[in-house]
């Protein structure tokens, strides 16, 4: 995959498009789309680690609680990831292994709050050649 | 984004209707409230799809209402109101929004534009270092768990038995700043782990502050009831809701809906309208923890109208009482309500979602405050931060057509980004300093996305409720500081 995500413009709010050559590629592009609107992905380290474990009823769905959870890690725990290994993803259930750091005012600009990863318009397509979502979130 | 290529059927100057026969699956027709001229924007995008989409909800009555500031938002759009027959009908916290209880709260003072320019700069610098604001600024209250709890029960109360406020102010504020049903227990620990370091901040994006200046006045009497005598006076606005904690409510909601859908069959046109029948088990939940997010919301603009006050009575050396800081009214716009509304002469009960949209109550109404009771309850409309914002009062028109219901603001016409590029290179702060604007940002960013032209004129969003007759208007009050977050 050439691209891994791209973003774009919604009257209210904002949307990106994920691309990943697989579902777990997407998960993780989408991710990093998520912490790009919120820093400069380069200004962010890997000095720490944290599991994670996040169900849902289908794929789609499992999407928006992936991000939803990483949304809420930043608001109440502060931590900017930067890098996102998905360990195993069923239609329901990811387990991955998140990496990055603190949030340091002195070094992290933030450019916008992300509040929440909404279901409107999402849309999630796989097929062969490749895997691609669309998610619009609320800032 | 397509045009929305449906027909619109004029039934006056300003209502539009969007016929139940448009598609399939709608139980009610459509009606926005626009001029012909504002219809332009509001098709360029598929704003209209949502409003005929809100009509498919199970026991939706009268009409899928939009708003003159109607703009595309999540499911339902974003000036939008709906109301559903409690007894058949469903709850969609997609038809309140994520920021439960966003809403606006308007003080007067004694002061005049004459003896407040002079001391704008440290005013601002004032109340920026006195209110918590930005992204992810955390409050100077802490609050425990206990403490959350209480305050998710009691709203703008606990704030005023914590010294921030009297009871005056509770009188002034929409339920008494305090939504009955609320049940913490139906709240997530996320949620309130989200909120309790946020309480009592202004938050970031179109969130403000502002120092007004009163420009015109169209009803004198309904004004010096107000407390607005006269042109130059000065007031300030507070634009906040339940910041973090809103969201994860409705977050955390959304996804019990999702279930909620399959398990009672019901039919949507878009996922993102989930919702329950308001009497199963996950509609009371919903509108349980829903009411914890308004109180959130109402303490969060108590706290923060008694720093106002507190930073005015530090800059000019008086109290607060001989400033004659009172608040005006504070109105939420992003809320449901069980409320008894009259259909064809019977009185029903109904769930009003009102998602970027005003309650107007009407003069004699038991809901509109005893000192507005006269005259009709405060209807307040912020603008963008470069124009104006003006205050209206609910009428009987709105009570018979709208379930007391109209307009919360100016409304989106550019998105953030379209918004940014549009300014790129102009220097947002130089600009509305030559008009006489002092404003202090969080964030650069955040100016550029808010600048006017990114908003509709709400001189033409209350022009039509006006001639339409679902709220009246008042008096209009200009920005002379403003502080975003």
């Amino acid at each position: 995959m050439e691209k891994a995500f791209e973003i774009i413009d919604h009257t209210a709010d904002v949307g990106i498009i994920a691309y990943g050559a697989d579902v777990k590629e997407l998960f993780s592009n989408a991710a990093l789309a998520l912490f790009s609107l919120i820093t400069k992905p380069e200004s962010v380290e890997e000095k720490l680690h944290l599991d994670l474990q996040v169900s849902s009823e289908d794929t789609d769905s499992l999407l928006v609680e992936w991000l939803n959870e990483l949304i809420y890690l930043f608001d109440v725990k502060h931590i900017l990831f930067t890098r996102f290994d998905i360990a195993s993803l069923t239609h329901n259930e990811l387990k991955a292994t998140c990496y990055g750091e603190d949030f340091d005012p002195m070094k992290h600009k933030i450019k916008v709050g992300v509040k929440a990863a909404t279901y409107h318009m999402l849309k999630l397509d796989k097929s062969d050649a490749g895997c691609k979502a669309q998610i619009i979130l609320d800032i | 984004m397509p045009r929305w290529q449906g027909q619109l059927v004029k039934v006056d100057d300003y209502r539009w209707e969007i016929p139940k026969n448009y598609k399939t699956g709608m139980r009610v027709p459509g009606l926005i409230y626009a001029s012909k001229e504002m219809l332009e924007s509001i098709c360029a995008e598929q704003t209209p799809e949502q409003v005929a989409n809100v009509a498919f909800l199970p026991g939706i009555v009268g009409h899928s209402f939009a708003m003159p500031d109607i703009h595309w938002g999540y499911g339902f759009p974003i000036g939008g109101v709906a109301a559903m027959d409690i007894r058949n009908g469903v709850i969609s916290p997609g038809g309140v929004g994520y920021d439960i209880n966003c809403g606006v709260r308007l003080l007067r003072t004694s002061l005049s534009e004459a003896e407040v320019r002079p001391k704008i700069n440290q005013l601002i610098n004032a109340l920026f270092h006195n209110v918590p604001s930005g992204l992810g600024s955390e409050g100077k209250i802490k609050i425990s768990q206990k403490e959350m709890n209480q305050l998710m029960v009691e709203g703008a109360r606990w704030a005023v038995k914590h010294s921030m406020g009297s009871e005056e102010d509770l009188d002034a504020t929409e339920e008494g700043g305090c939504l009955g049903g609320a049940d913490p227990s139906k709240v997530s620990d996320k949620a309130a782990k989200r909120g309790m370091p946020q309480a009592g901040t202004l938050g970031s994006g179109n969130h403000f502050l502002e120092i007004q200046v009163v420009k015109e006045i169209f009803d004198s009497h309904i004004a010096s009831i107000m407390g607005i005598d006269e042109i130059g006076q000065i007031l300030v606005l507070i634009h906040t809701g339940s910041r973090g904690f809103g969201h994860q409510v409705c977050t955390d909601h959304l996804r019990v809906m999702e279930g909620a859908v399959s398990k009672y069959g019901i039919k949507l046109p878009d996922r993102q309208l989930a919702c329950a029948p308001v009497e199963s088990s996950e509609g009371k939940d919903y509108l349980a923890a829903m009411a914890c997010a308004a109180n959130y919301a109402w303490v969060n603009r108590q706290c923060i109208a008694h720093w106002v006050r507190e930073s005015f009575s530090k800059i000019f050396g008086k109290s607060p009482e001989k400033l004659g800081m009172r608040q005006i009214y504070d109105v939420a716009h992003n809320i449901a309500k069980i409320e008894e509304h009259t259909i064809d002469g019977h009185k029903l009960k109904v769930c009003v979602h009102r998602k970027g949209a005003t309650r107007a109550f009407p003069a004699g109404h038991k809901d509109t405050p005893s000192r507005y009771r006269e005259v009709g309850q405060p209807v307040l409309v912020p603008g963008d931060m470069g124009r104006c914002s003006f205050i209206a009062v609910g009428t009987q028109k709105a009570m018979n057509e709208t379930f007391g219901s109209t307009c919360h603001g100016a409304g989106r016409v550019l998105s953030r980004g379209a918004a940014k590029r549009s300014m790129k290179g102009r220097d947002v702060v130089r600009e509305l300093e030559s008009r006489g604007i002092t404003i202090k940002a969080g964030s650069i960013n955040s100016l550029a996305e808010e600048a006017s032209q990114a908003y509709k004129d709400i001189t033409e969003v209350i022009d039509v409720v006006h001639q339409a007759g679902i709220s009246r208007k008042v008096a209009m009050a200009i920005p002379m500081g403003v502080i975003k977050g």
